[in-house]
């Protein structure tokens, strides 16, 4: 299984989910340069953490225009599974692949530290694997990750069941205290309409291996193995792989 | 032609910053400022001499990148 780890002028998390996904999981993966067409067949896309482009303008928004993204977007509307870590989260938000947007953080202080986030939907393709309501312990480092859509759109996400990720304490209750940027309901992480598309401020692949404080993060990545072996997700990624690339 | 671009955050978004200034105003005794909103300007040098022209470039630029739709509005004025 082959995955795709975009790399931006700015990415910094880059290194961290290569190898989570190399050294941790044991698959293939290979760095893709912003400025590339091509995602050389790989069968899952990881857009990671950092600050593209320098987040200049807003957090992503130049990152979008990157040629790389057209690619992206080609093979999310097929329906290969494509996972936004934090600025990469930022960036489907401004590309459109996911609905709202990113403010500062409520507090204005950039937060890092080790957060609580409740899986809300198994059945995305990075979820697949978990428990339902599992509480995963998981970092975030992040100034912009006060998540915003209005009233209308927050009930259609919940409608869809596309609130994949909630923060919460750690015994998975959600609390306005639990809540470290001020998002709205909560929201951790997000998926679209078909589900193969998956946002979340938290760095799962920086909690792969417990000598780094927690390995929860793992089941994120093993979670879309798994969907890509079974084929068993809302999405129909299988005929769809086919093509990538 | 130069236009000017003015980006704000929606009524219906929360602006810690300007929050954050207003309350630093309000600590320095200014009380008559009821609230602060922070926003973005942009001065555009375009290669025409045409306000129309000048006014539709900087919308569509303003629309593409300059301002995001889901949390800002944009205001335009052009040199007459």
């Amino acid at each position: 299984m082959k995955f795709a780890v975009v790399v931006f002028p700015g990415s910094n998390c880059d290194e961290d989910a290569y190898h989570a996904v190399k050294d941790v999981l044991g698959q293939h993966a290979e760095y893709i340069w912003h400025k590339d067409t091509d995602l050389k067949g790989a069968d899952v896309v990881i857009l990671p953490g950092g600050f593209a482009h320098g987040d200049y303008l807003r957090t992503g928004a130049m990152a979008r225009f990157s040629p790389i993204m057209r690619e992206v977007e080609r093979v999310a509307a097929q329906g290969a599974p494509v996972l936004g870590i934090c600025n990469g989260f930022q960036v489907l938000l401004e590309a459109g692949l996911l609905p709202g947007a990113m403010l500062r953080n409520d507090a204005l202080k950039f937060r890092c530290e080790h957060v609580h986030i409740r899986v809300e939907q198994t059945d995305t393709p990075f979820t697949l694997a978990c428990r339902p309501h599992q509480v995963l312990r998981i970092p975030i480092a992040h100034g912009e990750g006060n998540y915003f859509a209005e009233p209308d759109v927050i009930a259609r996400l919940e409608a869809n069941r596309q609130i994949v990720f909630r923060y919460t304490d750690a015994a998975g209750d959600v609390r306005e205290s639990a809540n470290p940027n001020g998002s709205k309901a909560s929201i951790a992480g997000l998926c679209n309409e078909a589900r193969n598309v998956v946002g979340l401020m938290p760095h799962p692949e920086r909690a792969c291996e417990s000598m780094l404080g927690s390995a929860d993060g793992l089941v994120i990545f093993e979670s879309v193995v798994a969907a890509l072996k079974t084929g068993a997700f809302g999405g129909s990624t299988g005929p769809a792989l086919q093509t990538v690339g | 032609m130069r236009a000017r671009v003015f980006v704000t955050l929606k009524a219906s978004v929360f602006d810690p910053q300007g929050k954050t200034i207003a309350d630093a105003l309000h600590s320095l005794g200014y009380g008559a400022v009821a609230d602060v909103r922070q926003g973005k300007y942009f001065e555009l040098d375009l290669n025409t001499t045409e306000a129309s022209q000048a006014r539709a470039l900087a919308a569509e630029v303003a629309d593409k990148l300059l301002a995001n739709p889901v949390i800002e509005s944009y205001r335009i004025e052009v040199d007459s």
